[in-house]
């Protein structure tokens, strides 16, 4: 029986779905849209430099003295990635990897993380405009169709990005419920005249089972928190949900970036091939992107890290969309090119890309993304970011 | 519908105990909140003023060592900056201790409640690692000091408290044509003016519009909170000339304190004022959508007393509605977890020799887990009020794995289900909540059963 099948379909079927609003047969004849959309936000401002090098700079070895000695893996005649990717080789190669690069979100002089990261989710030009819900969830607004399984926000953290009016998923894959068979019979009971706790609590107790079932499976790539993150958006995104979201940490890289940077890539490259193997057939319609709140320094610092900079990079995987390339255009790394003389100049809004995705993936229209889920963004020139 | 003990202490305290007797009626709450507030006497918490490491001395031991030449006395300076910053988070779970040892020592229960409320209200983050540890003294000296006084007042002492400054980006605001904005530059930072009107005084979609923030933050600007001297009016910060807020001239020629207290007490009192909080205070406290009736006898109240608390309290609590026994709220994590640890009898030395690991693990760590990580709310507006949004399927996991697992680590022994059951619901719980205790297979889930039962979890 495929694993997957069983999983999504058995599992919860078997568990909840007379109780649950989340899993009626309607939802599951009804998918109203087929694009699949991962958002990773990428918590601390990752090193676009160091990620994606601009190798063809005749500027950039001399920034990066000590970051740039271990080769580099050449994606172009002008880019090579971080060694540390070299997993996602056979995906680039594939065409199912791509990168953006010279962009960044409108934040701009101010360097806190918070503050950085509340931008990029809220996905406004500013933090003064008082707008409180997620550009993700400002999708689920615009588009039909969409049920609380639609949208699955994954981890602990509350994301901002999915918060909002939109009615969303979440769930933390670490999040453990073993009951005895009798406490499980008894809580039942207990829910059983309280429509809210009743759903709410077999819909726990069912995403539970399925999440213990794929840990015995075991036969993933990579291990670990964040890859139980990937796992599980694959688990959902096989069934119902169109759209998940999650967060990867660690790319505060302040001191020996060389060390630092390491597992943070480690783990995103881990997460990129889980959603790969798992997601199977569904792969082929998945865009992933990968999102920071800054880039970094362009030159390296005293302790050979990078400090809190403004241009940077994006990522973007998936059978979906057109890769093996680095979209954006390129501001060069002279003293004079440089923004404030000390950061990459960003060339266009992280923003504009998200949206072009968005247009591609889901048919969302241009006004749409520039008037509800960007307000204020300039899409421009189409990228074509889909095969 | 009328004044109930039991239902008293289970909507509008902090949950039943075997140890305090519920509220006898309505005259005993409000005696007890206006009079002196002994918990917070018993269970001190540190002002901003008294706060130690001040967030001042945090930041000058952080970056002390940076200066210093490698050597003793760098070594010394990196030593202290490490215990400042092993102070500061344990102080954040110290406040958190004493929050929760006022709610289980007391029978004043509605002020602790109170006190949540309003701190949600007023939400601020001390998302610098100076001032994480300074939330806590920002509910002491806002929420706690004013929780029995006006509205006006403690809208006055949140406006203008350092971590509320620093928090909704006040600090930077300088005005254009100010002496420092001529000299240094800068400008406005709307955020706090347009919070002020949004969440804290006239609510979103009430009587104002863009033009009524940037005439607010004008008027606010010279309010500053530089970390060596705590809150200071900054005159040479402050835009000159007059500010029109709602139609209402405040300030002439020389900026004063004294006009941006004024305009806080017209919204304070404004009509919009009145209904949103009345509002909010209903929908907190008795049903997420509450009945009109109850909310305009609120509202009437908050305008003829000029927005003094306790005769607006006093009013919900008056209202039949306020005791409808329908129980429509669910229980806010922080809430769930004090009246878990109330029913279970845990008194405040208990609690503390507990010890601060437990308190971090057990308690502290599975609010987060359940959807309120301690004093971390993703924006200025707060936590949600509804009741959907607390009871998800992820969030749901955790309070059963919380209603199965903390009471073994508070409570030696555990108390036997059968009893249990009527510390926990009072005197009449409900067949099916009796049942699941009786029936269960060990004392620890039956325990647990009680706590994660629907019954227990609403209010």
């Amino acid at each position: 029986m495929d694993r997957r099948k069983f999983l999504i379909g058995g599992g919860l079927l078997g568990c909840s779905a007379a109780a649950s609003p989340l899993i009626t047969p309607v939802a599951f004849a009804s998918a109203p849209w087929d694009a699949r959309l991962v958002v990773i936000v990428l918590r601390g401002a990752m090193d676009g430099l160091d990620v994606v090098r601009p190798v063809g700079d005749r500027h950039f070895a001399e920034l990066r003295p000590s970051l740039a000695d271990e080769r580099g893996i050449p994606l172009d005649s002008f880019y090579a990635m971080h060694p540390r990717l070299e997993p996602l080789a056979p995906m680039w190669d594939a065409g199912e990897l791509a990168f953006v690069h010279a962009v960044s979100t409108p934040y701009r002089d101010k360097r806190s993380h918070f503050d950085g990261q509340d931008l990029l989710e809220a996905g406004m030009p500013d933090l003064e405009s008082g707008v409180r819900d997620g550009w993700l969830n400002r999708l689920m607004q615009v588009v039909p169709g969409v049920e609380a399984e639609t949208a699955y926000s994954i981890g602990r953290e509350r994301m901002l990005i999915l918060r909002g009016a939109a009615r969303t998923s979440s769930w933390a894959p670490d999040t453990r419920l073993e009951l005895s068979p009798a406490t499980e019979q008894l809580l039942e009971h207990l829910y059983h005249d309280d429509v809210l706790f009743r759903d709410a609590s077999a819909d726990a107790i069912a995403i539970a089972a399925d999440v213990a079932e794929s840990d015995e499976m075991g036969d993933g790539v990579g291990n670990g928190r964040n890859v139980d993150l990937a796992r599980f958006a694959a688990q959902r995104l096989a069934g119902e949900t169109r759209i998940a979201s999650f967060s990867l940490g660690g790319w505060d890289t302040h001191n020996r970036q060389q060390r630092s940077i390491r597992r943070a890539l480690r783990d995103l490259s881990d997460c990129l091939l889980t959603l790969k193997q798992d997601l199977g057939d569904v792969w082929g319609k998945t865009a992933v992107v990968c999102m920071t709140e800054f880039g970094r320094t362009a030159r390296e610092n005293g302790s050979r890290g990078t400090d809190h900079g403004t241009g940077g990079a994006m990522i973007m995987a998936g059978g979906a969309i057109r890769g093996g390339r680095v979209y954006g255009d390129w501001p060069g790394l002279a003293d004079r090119d440089l923004y404030a003389g000390r950061d990459l100049m960003p060339t266009r809004d992280v923003r504009a890309y998200a949206g072009w995705l968005m247009r591609d993936l889901f048919g969302v229209a241009g006004s749409a993304v520039e008037q509800a889920i960007f307000p204020g963004v300039e899409l421009g020139g189409d990228p074509r970011l889909l095969l | 519908m009328a004044f109930d003990p039991i239902l008293a202490e289970i909507r509008f305290g902090a949950g039943l105990s075997p140890h305090h007797a519920p509220p006898a009626s309505v005259d005993a709450m409000m005696a007890q909140l206006t009079g002196p507030d002994t918990a917070a006497r018993r269970f001190p918490i540190p002002s901003i003023e008294t706060l130690d490491p001040s967030p001042f001395e945090v930041r000058r031991s952080n970056m002390a060592p940076k200066d210093l030449p490698e050597g003793p006395e760098r070594d010394a300076a990196e030593e202290l900056k490490r215990e400042n910053r092993r102070r500061v988070r344990e102080l954040v779970q110290e406040h958190f201790a004493a929050t929760v040892q006022r709610a289980l020592g007391s029978e004043d229960g509605f002020r602790e409640r109170l006190t949540l409320f309003w701190a949600d209200h007023f939400t601020v983050r001390g998302e610098t690692a100076v001032m994480r540890h300074a939330v806590s003294p920002f509910v002491e000296d806002v929420v706690r000091a004013n929780l029995a006084g006006t509205f006006a007042d403690m809208l006055y002492a949140a406006a203008t408290h350092p971590v509320m400054l620093r928090y909704l980006d006040q600090h930077s605001s300088v005005g254009p044509n100010s002496r420092d904005g001529q000299r240094r530059g800068g400008g406005i930072n709307e955020n706090l003016a347009r919070e002020i009107l949004e969440l804290h005084t006239l609510g979103v979609g009430g009587p104002y519009d863009q033009t009524d923030v940037r005439q607010l933050a004008e008027l606010l600007t010279g309010l500053t909170a530089p970390y060596r001297n705590g809150f200071t009016f900054r005159e040479r910060a402050a835009e000159p000339g007059s500010e029109t807020v709602l139609g209402v001239s405040y300030g002439g020629a020389d900026a004063s304190l004294s006009d941006i207290r004024a305009a806080l007490s017209d919204l304070a009192v404004h009509p919009a004022t009145a209904r949103h909080m009345a509002t909010k205070l209903a929908t907190h406290f008795v049903a997420d959508t509450p009945d009109p009736d109850l909310v305009a006898a609120m509202e009437q109240t908050w305008l003829e007393s000029g927005g003094r608390l306790p005769v607006v309290y006093e009013a919900m609590l008056r209202h039949p509605a306020a005791w409808a026994p329908e129980r429509r709220k669910v229980r806010q994590p922080i809430g769930y977890v004090i009246a878990s640890l109330r029913a279970l009898g845990v008194t405040p030395e208990q609690f503390a020799a507990a010890g601060i690991v437990r308190i971090r693990q057990r308690l502290i760590n599975p609010l987060a887990d359940m959807g309120q990580p301690w004093q971390t709310p993703t924006g200025p507006d707060g936590w949600p009020e509804a009741a959907d949004a607390w009871v998800t399927p992820q969030f749901m996991a955790a309070r059963i794995n919380f209603a199965m697992t903390m009471p073994r680590h508070f409570v030696d022994p555990l108390p036997d289900p059968r009893a249990f059951v009527f510390d926990a619901l009072g005197p009449e719980p409900p067949p099916d909540v009796v049942f699941a205790a009786n029936a269960a297979e060990t004392v620890f889930e039956g325990v647990g059963l009680v706590l994660a039962s629907a019954a227990f979890q609403r209010r």
